[in-house]
């Protein structure tokens, strides 16, 4: 397949990506929108004037940027999960098996479909958080990069799930007891400094702090972790991912009989 | 004439250790209409997984169109249009959105998709249900929006693997009309069916596949030509009390009004119209028992002896 003829390939899937959750968006653009914004209601706003600041920051604003990550984290990772999976179910993954589309053009297509939907939701929740506080942002392309890389990160994420997924409740175990719990303690709600040494070891294992230390770095220029470790820890990470998922796919794994 | 898909010693071995291939030969000419034939868990649906890129097969070659498949399977894929068995598109999407995004995958310019779309939502017959929702189309239109999804990269190959399970007869025949003019334009058809008359009305050549292996592969008129018996029923004028005794051939009786008879080839039937009428019974109508196809179907499956189960 030629360059060009690869690129339409890409943006044939891509599209149709997001012409799935935009003909949804009930399902896929607003339940983050509400979520989140009980946060910043409850924990921002009720609770949050009680608590008092965090790393010097009012505890609305430092919880703003960890919500916001939590929402493109979960969003690019269920997209990419539900979809592809579906793709399987439907049988309609034959369709792309026939086509002489490379398989990372397959990957790239659903990745980006992903990215696109997390960056989406995260855009929508930024503009709720404006309605509840001044928002100042440290470094806008700290916070474009971050956000990016990691929306890329789960999305190759909830591809390994949907390939390896044989029934709906496939699909919805990690996001339940793995995504979540770590999003949880990955210090969005505390910095690991109130922790106590042992504790702050065992968080640095979750490799979401990193990315939510990150972000939060883009805006509010502090993190409990060098931004430059998180960025190449999300790299790594994403590289390893990718490498895998193309395994998966040319080895056929959970597509091909 | 040169070969539209060259299939060498191809082997399927499921991971259990079900061998549904065992070793098969196929040649297909360019512009063939070609009928794959074989009770159901032969290996037809594998052969045509294996050609399409849903099945890996365990050893041995096959060549689309001169492309060799591992060296070359882009370039194979874009020869080839599949019509699978069971209905494989979003059922949430347009009709005009699954065609024109299967030619973008295909890496059609949105133009041209666009273009193509509409000429073969037009042929089949689905143009007025472009905005619907795939879901709520008929079993008959799902099937014929498979055939243009199929068609509208333009492959030189058509696999279809049983188009027409379950489609009414109306429909069916101007499937058939169809699937004609489109192997008169010159696409080579390989189609799967267990409608026998379906083969002997479009197909100029059978294969026979049981068991994994191919037991019969020649023109459809040779096929037909080794039937040596065929049976027919004849409707008589009179009420007869028993069947009546004709030189040379086996008559039995169905019912008062009504005589079964088997006629060997070349044997005529003028003889035993002459025997009847000098026994005072007149023939009102004639006609063939059953599909000549399926009664030689039947005995070379019987005889091969090899039918096994699905994997």
């Amino acid at each position: 397949m030629k360059a060009f003829e690869q690129w339409v390939a890409f943006q044939t899937i891509f599209q149709r990506e997001v012409r799935r959750y935009t003909r949804i968006w009930l399902q896929t653009l607003v339940p983050p929108m509400i979520t989140t914004g009980l946060y910043f209601v409850i924990f921002g706003n009720l609770i949050g004037q009680r608590i008092g600041p965090m790393d010097g920051f009012a505890y609305m604003e430092f919880i703003v940027p960890g919500l916001i990550m939590m929402a493109v984290i979960t969003n690019s990772y269920s997209n990419v999960v539900s979809s592809f999976y579906n793709t399987k179910f439907q049988r309609c993954i034959e369709e792309m098996l026939v086509s002489p589309m490379p398989n990372y053009v397959i990957l790239l297509g659903y990745v980006l479909g992903g990215v696109s939907r997390g960056l989406a939701v995260g855009a929508l929740v930024t503009g709720l958080a404006i309605l509840f506080m001044d928002l100042h942002i440290h470094s806008l392309w700290i916070t474009g990069l971050v956000i990016s890389m990691t929306a890329v990160l789960f999305s190759l994420g909830g591809f390994v799930n949907a390939v390896f997924a044989n029934s709906f409740d496939d699909i919805s175990i990690i996001p339940t007891f793995v995504l979540t719990p770590l999003t949880y303690l990955g210090g969005v709600f505390y910095s690991i400094q109130m922790l106590p040494d042992a504790w702050q070891w065992v968080s640095k294992a979750n490799p979401i702090l990193y990315m939510v230390n990150a972000f939060r770095y883009g805006f509010l220029g502090t993190s409990d972790i060098p931004v430059g470790a998180s960025l190449v820890l999300i790299a790594v990470f994403s590289a390893g991912l990718f490498a895998y998922c193309m395994y998966l796919l040319n080895r056929g794994v959970g597509i091909r009989t | 004439m040169s070969s539209a898909l060259s299939i060498r010693n191809l082997r399927k071995v499921y991971s259990g250790g079900f061998e549904a291939l065992k070793g098969i030969d196929l040649e297909v000419e360019q512009g063939q209409f070609l009928a794959l034939l074989g009770p159901n868990g032969a290996g037809k649906s594998t052969t045509i997984g294996i050609i399409s890129g849903l099945v890996n097969k365990s050893s041995g070659s096959i060549a689309v169109f001169g492309r060799d498949i591992d060296r070359d399977f882009s370039g194979a894929k874009r020869e080839i249009g599949v019509v699978p068995q069971e209905f494989n598109f979003n059922q949430f999407e347009r009709v005009a959105d699954i065609v024109a995004t299967q030619a973008g995958m295909y890496g059609l310019p949105r133009k041209l998709a666009t273009q193509r779309t509409e000429t073969y939502l037009h042929r089949l017959g689905l143009w007025d249900k472009r905005n619907e929702r795939s879901r709520f189309l008929s079993g008959g239109m799902k099937r014929r929006l498979m055939i243009a999804r199929a068609l509208v990269h333009e492959p030189r190959l058509l696999i279809l693997d049983e188009p027409t399970a379950g489609v009414d007869i109306e429909l069916r025949r101007s499937m058939w009309s169809f699937l004609r003019q489109l192997n008169a334009e010159g696409t080579t058809i390989i189609l799967t069916t267990h409608y026998l008359e379906e083969a002997e009305s479009l197909c100029r050549q059978i294969a026979i596949i049981d068991g994994g292996e191919i037991v019969v592969n020649t023109e459809t008129k040779t096929l037909l030509q080794r039937m040596n018996t065929e049976t027919f029923i004849l409707d008589i004028d009179e009420p007869c009390e028993a069947a009546p005794a004709a030189d040379g051939y086996a008559v039995r009786k169905i019912d008062s009004t009504t005589l079964e008879v088997d006629v060997v080839k070349d044997q005529g039937l003028n003889q035993l119209f002459s025997q009847l009428m000098t026994q005072g019974i007149q023939v009102i109508s004639m006609r063939n028992k059953a599909n000549r196809l399926e009664e030689l179907f039947v005995s070379l499956i019987e005889g091969n002896g090899a039918t096994t189960a699905e994997p």
